[in-house]
């Protein structure tokens, strides 16, 4: 029978069903057709066959906020090599944001971005929709539409929704179609005139600051907007202390509130910026150490539901230049499972709790299938040696952007074998 | 001074980067130099054969004629460019441009840029020296040296005064390298003006903030004044020029609460009456021209020192 892989001896962490021990897990026809002891299944003729001994069987990774770039700025990223670097980083989806050129705020750029997904074949890609017409803030883009040609949610990332009205219009409308809306937390009158975080740092370098509360004031105007209206809200890269304190509270009052942040919120702070490295800006910008600490803390107690990566491919051009002129964002699809793994491994995450937070959350969150190695579900495994070193290479990225402020770093734990709907999509030596 | 120290650096991107040592061979050979700017023949063979690129993106009268005049007594040669005349509004990049004017092997660049790091960013594309003559909201270190020897000339010492600056530190590059550069040799900086324009954390620069500022001018021996950028003023950072010279300017008032022997000061260009009384920097106490014959000197002696000095 083709489409037969079986995955022996991993170490299967299914937290969707309560499972964290030493199984087999057999793939067949693109499906999980049986997870069982070690030893007990029968290998059958044709059926690749991988050893796993000290490795980690996951549900495949689901990355929930990603920038694919296509259409529009094929320079820096496209469908194929966004979704390829996502496999080689062990994702199996991704959920690719609408400021690409055109807006994804209508079906025709959602249905053209679902083809080349699927023409690439690397990963599911869950188009996410505008909230706004050309997310200019103005008018309500047409989310029926949209939500029928395939997109699962909706936000103006990259630029906030000033208008309080539009957003909470916005909630109430995504109600009609099941529509998740993401928000973009930036009071931009607050954060215009700055590339980094407000603070010593920024005055030593001459550079302008953007505080913290122009993220906390958005996070708060948005957690009351969805309390008003009684309607899920998700936040985007949260990055500061406060912003989680706020989610923190809101969960604890029913909000129907999930959170995501993204690895360099967890693993840097603003002396990454020291020098003016532009590889070190990003929008929210890296905070403080206090800031980290409180990401870190926010993961384990459950007022992060997500890690996410923000993948934001710029082309050199964009980055090598005036710190105040160079792009925000950097690529995050092929570090974010080694960065995550650093703090499992400092006792500061548990295994399971990655898994939940890399893809169980995201497909939850996003209402789209995977996020469990249940019998029957379609077969997107992760498999991930959580003990390989490898130094973060430009000659090893597959997106077709370089901008990394990891770039150099030797990192350890790695996706060695992605399967997307029991395809491999991704292998390394194992 | 140590017989042993040698000036080593290729560049000038900042105060920051000088030690006390650095920032006194500067002030040492500039005193040494400001002679020859009172001859009859105001010229020294020193760099001849030596090009020097001004490269301003930044409109500028007294910097940029500064630093020419400091390279022409020197006997450089020096090439003016400027933002409206270069080929970045062709949409060339800085880097670009950069490696370009390199390739016809300048010895050294001097920079004006609007963006901070913009000095930084050159120096780590090109062989020749680059002189950071002003980048953003940065730093303005040859400023910052003139202000130095001019406050060192007319007190006969740095360490132990208190230095009063006034007006805009947010956006002034000259308040940081100021900052940075007196309290490295020893003097007190204490920072005025409204909060709006004070930055963060610039007390790790080397600063006291002052709420008012009668406060951070008592008993001061320098005073100096900052330009008010009115163009500026679409951010509402305080309210009108006149409540700013009402309450921020440095006026006769003020100066009584200083040091009897109190210097004042001012970068330059001056908005007369906003952030200075006008009859304060034609007075006696005034060092603004000096200021202003000393940059020629520092200038001298940051080209002769950078470019090896052989």
């Amino acid at each position: 029978m083709p489409g037969l892989i079986l995955l022996k001896n991993g170490r299967v962490i299914d937290p969707a069903n309560g499972i964290d021990q030493l199984l087999d897990l057999l793939i067949a026809g693109g499906r999980i057709s049986a997870v069982a002891q070690p030893g007990s299944l029968a290998e059958q003729s044709g059926c690749l066959v991988y050893d796993l001994a000290g490795k980690w069987v996951v549900p495949g990774l689901i990355d929930m906020h990603v920038h694919l770039r296509e259409p529009g700025q094929e320079d820096k990223e496209t469908i194929a090599t966004g979704t390829r670097a996502a496999a080689a980083g062990g994702f199996t989806a991704v959920a690719a944001m609408p400021n690409t050129n055109p807006v994804n705020d209508n079906q025709t750029v959602t249905l053209f971005i679902l083809a080349k997904a699927a023409e690439a074949g690397f990963a599911r890609v869950y188009p996410v929709g505008a909230i706004s017409r050309g997310s200019k803030g103005e008018h309500l883009a047409e989310f029926g539409e949209l939500r029928q040609a395939g997109a699962v949610a909706v936000t103006d990332d990259g630029l906030p929704v000033g208008n309080s009205q539009l957003m909470r219009r916005a909630l109430e409308y995504a109600g009609n179609h099941d529509l998740l809306v993401i928000s973009h937390a930036e009071e931009l009158s607050l954060s215009h005139s700055g590339t980094m975080n407000h603070g010593a740092l920024a005055t030593r370098l001459g550079l302008g600051g953007i505080p913290s509360v122009a993220e906390e004031i958005m996070v708060y105007r948005d957690l009351a907007l969805a309390e008003f209206t009684r309607r899920p809200i998700h936040i985007a890269h949260v990055s500061t202390k406060e912003s989680l304190s706020l989610i923190r509270r809101a969960k604890e009052k029913g909000v129907a509130v999930t959170a995501e942040t993204a690895p360099h919120y967890f693993t840097l702070t603003e002396t990454a910026v020291d020098g003016y490295n532009t590889l070190a800006k990003m929008n929210p910008p890296l905070r403080t150490e206090a800031d980290v600490a409180a990401v870190r803390e926010a993961l384990r107690d459950g007022t992060l539901d997500a890690i996410a990566t923000d993948h934001a491919p710029h082309s050199e051009l964009d980055k090598e230049r005036e710190f105040a002129l160079a792009a925000n964002g950097i690529i995050g699809l092929e570090t974010a499972v080694p960065l995550t793994l650093r703090l499992v491994r400092e006792n500061q995450l548990e295994a399971r709790r990655m898994v939940e937070l890399l893809s169980v959350n995201p497909a939850r969150i996003l209402g789209v299938e995977g996020g469990a190695l249940s019998v029957g579900a379609a077969a997107d495994v992760t498999v991930i040696d959580p003990e390989k070193k490898f130094i973060f290479s430009e000659e090893s990225i597959q997106s077709k952007s370089r901008n990394s402020p990891f770039l150099g770093w030797e990192l350890q734990g790695k996706a060695v074998l992605t399967i997307m709907a029991g395809k491999i999509t991704w292998q390394e030596t194992l | 001074m140590d017989p042993e120290y040698r000036f080593s650096h290729k560049h000038l991107l900042g105060l920051a980067d000088f030690s006390v040592t650095d920032i006194q061979a500067v002030l040492q050979t500039a005193e040494s130099f400001k002679e020859i700017s009172s001859r009859s023949i105001k010229k020294v063979p020193t760099l001849r054969g030596k090009t020097i690129i001004n490269f301003f993106f930044e409109p500028s009268t007294r910097t940029r004629l500064s630093f020419e005049v400091a390279a022409k007594r020197m006997s450089a040669d020096t090439f003016n460019i400027s933002n409206s005349g270069s080929s970045t509004v062709k949409g060339e990049t800085l880097i670009d441009t950069a490696k370009n004017l390199a390739a016809m092997n300048p010895d050294c660049i001097i920079l004006r840029h609007p963006c901070s790091g913009a000095a930084r960013l050159l120096a780590g594309h090109i062989n020749a020296s680059v002189l950071n003559a002003g980048d953003g909201t940065h730093e303005h270190p040859s400023q910052g040296l003139l202000d130095l020897m001019t406050v060192r000339e007319a007190k006969g010492r740095i360490a132990g005064l208190k230095i009063a600056i006034i007006g805009d530190i947010a956006h002034s590059r000259v308040a940081h390298s100021n900052i940075i550069g007196f309290s490295k040799m020893g003097a007190s900086v204490v920072v005025s003006g409204p909060a709006t324009l004070i930055p963060p954390g610039v007390e790790e620069l080397g600063a006291k903030v002052s709420k008012t500022v009668l406060k951070a001018v008592e008993g001061a021996d320098v005073i100096m004044a900052l330009r008010i950028q009115q163009e500026r003023q679409q951010d509402p950072l305080f309210p009108s020029l006149r409540e700013y010279a009402n309450f921020f300017g440095v006026t006769q008032k003020v100066v009584a609460v200083a040091s009897p022997e109190a210097i004042i000061m001012h970068p330059g260009p001056i908005n007369r009456g906003v952030e200075l009384d006008p009859k304060l920097a034609d007075g006696s106490r005034s060092v603004i021209l000096e200021q202003v014959a000393n940059g020629v000197a520092v200038r001298m002696a940051l080209l002769y020192l950078i470019m090896g000095g052989d």
